[in-house]
């Protein structure tokens, strides 16, 4: 293989498993739902979505013809993650998860 | 180099998984385990791409494909457990 596709693979691989490891911190570390709802399903889908990109084009360079089958995933997991983000953020509504003291209008305060 | 990434990405991805365990077992709440568990589920099917570049085998993408989708089928399923109390009605 040559060496600059070796460096654009080893690059979209780093790129994505540091972004799922930033997302995964944030999972472990936030204060609250509303704030860790956040850390994963922005920073995770990317990191998951340029490792696939990395599988993409290794499969494709090794095998000599174009693989899509982890282009079919990639859309799968960009298409399915906010569509799940916005039902756990619904439910955390809906059960009167308490947000940190210094969130401003938050809409349980009303009741 | 590829095989250094390669295992730097594999070490990194362990490392997101092992901080979800954290966070499933002192999470506060059920919603904070239903995000941890759509979040593992992504990651283990990202661990699961690594170890097909790394066997440099094509047979591991049904795999992943299937863990995505039963993850995101979860995630659904259990969101509207909690908020409507039967999932099919």
């Amino acid at each position: 293989m040559h060496w600059s596709l070796e460096l654009i693979i080893s690059l979209l691989l780093l790129i994505g498993s540091s972004f799922a490891l930033i997302g995964s911190i944030g999972l472990a570390r936030l204060p609250d739902f509303f704030m860790r709802t956040h850390a994963p399903t922005k920073g995770t889908t990317l990191g998951v979505g340029s490792t696939l990109i990395a599988s993409m084009i290794y499969f494709s360079v090794t095998n000599g013809r174009l693989s899509v089958q982890e282009l079919m995933i990639t859309i799968f997991v960009f298409i399915t993650a906010p569509v799940g983000a916005h039902l756990m953020a619904k439910t955390a509504l809906h059960l009167k998860t308490r947000p940190i003291s210094k969130t401003r209008n938050s809409p349980l305060d009303k009741e | 180099m590829l095989n250094f990434a390669l295992w730097l990405s594999i070490l990194m991805f362990s490392a997101s998984l092992g901080l979800c365990i954290y966070r499933m077992l002192i999470g506060p709440d059920i919603v904070d385990r239903i995000l941890t568990l759509d979040t593992m589920s992504v990651n283990a099917m990202a661990l699961i791409i690594l170890l097909g570049i790394q066997l440099n085998s094509q047979l591991f993408f049904e795999a992943a494909m299937l863990i995505a989708m039963m993850g995101f089928i979860g995630t659904v399923s259990l969101c509207k457990f909690q908020l409507r109390g039967n999932i099919i009605e």
